[in-house]
């Protein structure tokens, strides 16, 4: 009996432990239900502190990062969408603020340089493996004869 | 032929790296372009440091051009900029209007009396909320204001002779132009 109380009184301790550790984590806000936490939460991870900016606006310390979460806060309780919040943060910091940049003329090579590259690697694979193929096609058909005719230097 | 396709990657990257670096020690990384340039400066209404119970707002700013510095007795840079500012102050010809960021307001007025004050006017922002519309993330920050109250010139970070001679000069010079 008593190892049990024990053991009830530890998980206890933990739970409490880690609630005082998340509440620490950012300053407290008085959410009204989870879910309205959960959306602020997952709305200032995709926004970014302009102080420490390699931090998102949830992790960041800084004073301003600060001011901004509870201006997110206030602008979620007059009723404003996240695409709301985020076009009043980037009408005032650009496109900056955003973790996820918007697809537009300045970041198509952000957006589809990654691609492009994927690409023109797969297109030198394609190529080099075919000319193998082709130059080893005839090497197998023939095989008394061993001299390749399509020997062009792809040792690479 | 082919042997040579690894080397010219290789050089490509080194030419990549080193547009890099050219780049960087040329551009500040942590400067982030305003979205506010050319657009008329956000309604504000805020108290005088040294009287509290007078208010400023944009609107009995209009008709003229000015400067507003944001500063604040916390930040290093702001006392790195103020000598410039003392110096610089009164031949840039524009007023000045001090903008007191998230201060103390008895600190700021310590501030301003041991280092001199370059400002016609200091209006206070304690809490920074005013600030956020003006897209302020770090002090010091200067925006040049013109007549009917649109923002043509934001300078993050301090104000040097260097910056106010190749930037500011030149930004305050075009108002002329138009206004004559």
């Amino acid at each position: 009996m008593n190892a049990v109380f024990r053991r009830v009184l530890f998980a206890l301790a933990l739970t409490l432990c880690c609630g005082v550790l998340n509440a620490q984590a950012i300053d407290p806000l008085p959410f009204k239900d989870h879910a309205e936490e959960t959306r602020f939460q997952h709305l200032t991870r995709e926004l970014r502190c302009l102080v420490c900016q390699n931090e998102n606006l949830a992790d960041s310390n800084a004073d301003l990062a600060r001011d901004l979460r509870h201006q997110v806060f206030e602008l979620m309780r007059q009723g404003k969408s996240d695409a709301q919040i985020k076009q009043y943060l980037v009408d005032r910091y650009s496109d900056f603020v955003l973790y996820d940049p918007p697809v537009q003329g300045s970041t198509l090579l952000l957006w589809f340089g990654p691609l492009a590259i994927l690409l023109a690697g797969a297109a030198v694979v394609v190529v080099t493996i075919r000319r193998r193929s082709r130059a080893q096609a005839p090497a197998s058909n023939q095989s008394a004869n061993d001299s390749s005719p399509n020997d062009e230097g792809d040792d690479w | 032929m082919s042997r040579l396709v690894p080397f010219f990657g290789f050089l490509l990257l080194v030419a990549l790296f080193g547009f890099g670096i050219w780049w960087n020690t040329r551009h500040d990384q942590r400067e982030v372009p305003s979205p506010l340039i050319d657009k008329p400066a956000p309604a504000y209404a805020l108290p005088k440091l040294d009287d509290p119970a007078q208010t400023v707002t944009r609107e009995a700013m209009l008709g003229k051009p000015y400067l507003i510095n944001v500063f604040a007795s916390w930040c290093v840079a702001c006392g790195e900029e103020h000598p410039v500012l003392m110096s610089e102050g009164q031949r840039i010809g524009v007023p000045l209007v001090g903008y007191n960021y998230k201060d103390e307001p008895d600190e700021a007025k310590a501030w301003l009396e041991r280092h001199g004050n370059p400002y016609g006017l200091v209006i206070a922002d304690r809490e920074g909320r005013t600030a956020i519309d003006f897209g302020v993330y770090g002090a010091p920050e200067t925006f040049l204001v013109d007549a009917k109250g649109v923002i043509r010139y934001k300078r993050i970070g301090p104000l040097t002779p260097a910056v106010i001679e190749r930037e500011l000069k030149p930004a305050i010079a075009a108002l002329r132009k138009e206004t004559p």
